[in-house]
């Protein structure tokens, strides 16, 4: 394998770079995918039939909550990636760990927002509007699950084998992945919540 | 005994008690003659868990036929069951089963999977790669959707089939009108082999933008790699929106969602709308690469350079982005008002514009050149004039007012499968002919495959254009029968006999691949077309590394203007080739995506869980596998050249 040394460790190989332009791509099909997601919610915003509206069961304080977290997390992947960048391994898994933390609170307190709007009676099943919220929810949070798990693979591979430019590329990748949940997340954020809260 | 009922088909026949027999008969047959022959491991080793683009692309190919195969059978029958009035060979329910599984599969299992094969075999030799970029992935995306394929194929088997047409509109796909586990086989093997699709996008594109050999800018990039890239990109557009749009019937069907119910705020134009926003850029997905297949055999064979090659690019890119503001010209008659109407009647009328051009490029293409009439250019001349006839038929289509008359009657089975079948079809046959040197080594017999062409080239006209007038005379889509006093009888008769000439066409096709097997001469040399791209610039059958040596590039014709101005392509010496391992995770993978989909296809929670943990197991498993892959030794290149008579130095 040939390594390019003037360039940064995560772009050093072909494969590497490969892997990166690829990634994007997938992000490109991602953005389409949450595109759908939104578009659907916007149709079935005031289809709520028998069940609540947006106004009656969000709450302010669990989703004031869940940005917090979820924007320190990638501000977190971004100072793990600069850390990489600078060859400073521990402070990278310092701060890879710190964001991985972050994004468990986040998914602890939305699972506490679901129970909640379970026990409010909006479920999958009440109306379209709350099948689309909680689809558009869940599908969010389900990438952050995964990439909970992908990150502890990514962080348990950096602490066995150090940076290397494998290791190196999947960090990179999976900031990436992180800073894109996040942005989707400022969407769901303003577009259903603040807008549904109006 | 009551946890297997529900595997009981709901609305039997002898017919498909019938071809379960037959299944279980070859399914056997297939293993003991395998293991007869000792060839689980070779079949194991070189083929199943190969990530060769190569014979990932034979794969494809080989499920297209067979998928072929399996619609046309469908093709025929609903040909006989309609060739005359008041017919009782198929009943309404099997008659609606089996329009829905020949959509389904002719689109999705069929042409996709054609398309994407060709792709495989040839993009990475057009741009002297070795291979494309993620050969694990591609193997994976070839797996998932064979278990996709091979999910729905069972269903008329285990369950039920699909019933509510390949377009699987609510209210009609829902639990109240379609109560079998049908349409849950629909949402979950396109769901599954739909995955596989994206990422081949994903992995094309980013072959296609980043491993071109040194000196091939985009603009001198061969046709049909251009029409890979913009099929791919759409690709990677549209196919999230399908995604979403089935996860939604899913939960409505399986966990009680009211998205396309008609109560609770649910809205049954959703699926409509979203099946469409992913459909109809779908269509522009098949006919692209077929576009860009012309180009190449057109220009081949008429010796001459592609005509006006920057406006074929141009032109594409434009079909492109209005191949996602079009779709509403599916459902004219469901109720916009008559502002939203005219505007997409509009934009689908502009599509035909840059379609339009194309086709004279390929008509001054040919203008003055020295044209050969091969088998691929026999398919590349017909497909020219009806699809225009297509064309034409789809803007009258696109007049929304006038659309009231021709919406869902067979002339709109007439238009799309006069596009599909000229434009995909022929396009798709033309380049297996085209490359068949390529991937086997031999030519097919140029006199049997003209049989085959007239045979079906006379038998679509026939199958085909009676449809517009009995369409135009009002009759439906999707109506399993007709009386008598509709008149439709002859005329029907007359399409049903275009039928038996099309599907004669092609077994004389599978005939001429054994007949050629057996006689045609193993000599054939590397450019047995005189042709102009680079895939013809290494050998026949192509080596497993492509090229010994890297080519460069000075031309869009690389070939031929090597061979007539004498560039050199190969200026380095042999190096020892980096190349991929092979892998058994996509198929095992793949595997349990199946097991997954046909858990959740009938509510089998334990089968579910397993399934899915044991997919993110193996997800688990391949980030922590190191595998950087092998070398091949200089010696072993020069040894395997000097076989093919010396290397292209
Ligand atoms: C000049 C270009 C074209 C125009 C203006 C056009 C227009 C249309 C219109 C208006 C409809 C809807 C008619 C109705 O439902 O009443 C339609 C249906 C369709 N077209 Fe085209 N079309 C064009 C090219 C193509 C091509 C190239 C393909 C495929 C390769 C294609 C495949 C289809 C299919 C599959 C359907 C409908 C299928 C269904 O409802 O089951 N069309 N077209
Ligand atoms: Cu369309």
């Amino acid at each position: 394998m040939k390594i390019d040394s003037t360039q940064p460790l995560e772009y050093s190989t072909e494969q590497n770079r490969l892997n990166i332009l690829g990634f994007w791509i997938f992000l490109g099909a991602e953005i389409m995918l949450f595109a759908t997601l939104f578009t659907s919610y916007f149709v079935y915003e005031n289809r709520t039939g028998s069940g609540p509206g947006g106004a009656d069961i969000f709450e302010i304080t669990p989703v004031l909550i869940e940005t917090i977290l979820l924007l320190t997390s990638s501000f977190t992947i971004g100072l793990a990636i600069h850390a990489m960048r600078i060859q400073r391994t521990k402070a990278m898994l310092g701060f890879f760990a710190i964001t991985l933390v972050l994004g468990a609170a986040f998914l602890g307190v939305e699972i506490y927002e679901f129970i909640h709007y379970y026990h409010v009676g909006a479920t999958l099943q009440t109306s379209a509007f709350t099948g689309i919220l909680l689809t558009t929810l869940g599908t969010h949070g389900a990438h952050v699950m995964f990439g909970l798990f992908w990150g502890i693979f990514i962080f348990i591979q950096i602490k066995k084998q150090g940076l290397t430019p494998q290791t190196a590329n999947k960090s990179f990748i999976f900031s990436l992945y992180w800073h894109f949940l996040d942005v989707m997340w400022i969407f769901i954020f303003s577009f259903i919540y603040l807008k549904g809260m109006m | 005994m009551e946890f297997f009922e529900r595997f009981a088909i709901p609305h039997p026949s002898p017919m498909i008690y019938a071809s379960m027999v037959a299944i279980g008969l070859v399914t056997i047959a297939i293993i003991v003659g395998i293991s007869y022959f000792k060839k689980w491991g070779y079949l194991w080793n070189e083929w199943l868990t190969t990530t060769d683009h190569k014979r990932i692309g034979i794969m494809y190919i080989i499920s297209a036929l067979l998928m072929l195969f399996r619609g046309g059978a469908d093709a025929v029958m609903m040909r006989l069951q309609t060739a005359v009035p008041e017919n009782t060979f198929l009943d309404a329910q099997h008659y609606n089963e089996v329009f829905t599984t020949h959509g389904v599969v002719m689109i999705f299992f069929m042409a996709m999977a054609f398309i994407i094969g060709l792709m495989n075999y040839i993009i990475p030799l057009q741009i002297g790669a070795r291979d494309v970029a993620f050969p694990r992935l591609n193997a994976l995306s070839f797996w998932l959707y064979f278990a996709g394929a091979m999910l729905f194929n069972i269903s008329f088997v285990i369950g039920g089939s699909p019933d509510a047409g390949w377009t699987n509109y609510y209210p009609l796909a829902s639990t109240d009108f379609s109560t079998s586990v049908g349409v849950n086989y629909y949402n979950w093997a396109l769901q599954i082999s739909g995955i596989g699709t994206l990422m081949s996008g994903i992995n094309f594109i980013t072959t296609i933008i980043k491993m071109r050999a040194p000196g091939m800018t985009l603009m001198k990039m061969p046709m049909f790699v251009w029409s890979a890239l913009i099929t791919n990109i759409i690709i990677v557009f549209a196919f999230p929106v399908l995604t979403i749009a089935l996860l939604m019937g899913t939960f409505d069907r399986q966990f009680g969602t009211f998205f396309f119910a008609s109560e609770n705020g649910g809205m049954d134009m959703m699926w409509a709308n979203l099946f469409w926003i992913w459909g109809h850029p779908e269509v522009y997905i098949l006919i692209l690469p077929a576009f860009g297949i012309y180009s190449q055999i057109i220009a081949t064979f008429s010796e001459r350079n592609l005509y006006g090659y920057t406006s074929m690019v141009v032109s594409m890119v434009a079909i492109s982005l209005l191949s996602f503001l079009v779709w509403v010209h599916h459902f004219f008659t469901m109720g916009h008002d008559a502002m939203t109407n005219s505007i997409f009647s509009i934009t689908t009328m502009a599509i035909a514009v840059p379609t339009g051009i194309k086709i004279f490029n390929w008509l001054l293409t040919m203008w003055k050149g020295k044209i050969r009439f091969t088998t691929p250019m026999l398919y590349s001349i017909a497909f020219i004039p009806l699809f225009t006839i297509g064309g034409v038929t789809g803007v009258m289509l696109a007049i929304a007012s006038a659309d009231y008359q021709y919406h869902n009657t067979m002339f709109l089975v007439a238009h799309f499968h006069n596009v599909i079948i000229p434009g995909v079809v022929f396009a798709m046959i033309a380049g297996l002919i085209y490359w068949w040197p390529k991937m086997f080594g031999f030519m097919l017999n140029e006199k049997i495959g003209k049989w085959a062409f007239w045979f079906i080239v006379v038998g679509f006209c026939f199958s085909f254009f009676p449809m517009y007038i009995t369409g135009l005379d009002g009759q439906a889509r999707r109506m399993y029968t007709y009386s008598e006093a509709t008149g439709f009888g002859p005329l029907s008769m007359l399409s049903f006999f275009g039928a038996s000439l099309l599907a004669a066409g092609f077994a004389i096709i599978v005939y001429n691949i054994y007949y050629s097997f057996r006689n045609a001469p193993r000599n054939i040399g590397d450019d047995p077309w005189n042709a102009r791209s680079l895939e013809w610039a290494t050998h026949n059958p192509v080596p497993e590394y492509n090229f010994a040596v890297t080519p460069e590039v000075v031309s869009s014709e690389a070939l031929w203007d090597a061979k007539k101005r004498g560039h050199n392509l190969f200026k380095d010496k042999i190096e020892k080739i980096h190349m991929p391992n092979n892998t058994g995770w996509p198929i095992i993978m793949a595997g349990l995506f199946f097991v997954f989909g046909f858990s959740f296809v009938f509510f089998i929670w334990a089968g579910v869980i397993l399934s899915g943990l044991a997919i993110l197991g193996c997800m688990a498993y391949r980030s922590f596998e190191k595998d950087d892959g092998r070398y091949i030794s200089v010696e072993e290149i020069k040894e395997t050249e000097d076989k093919f008579g010396g290397a292209n130095e």
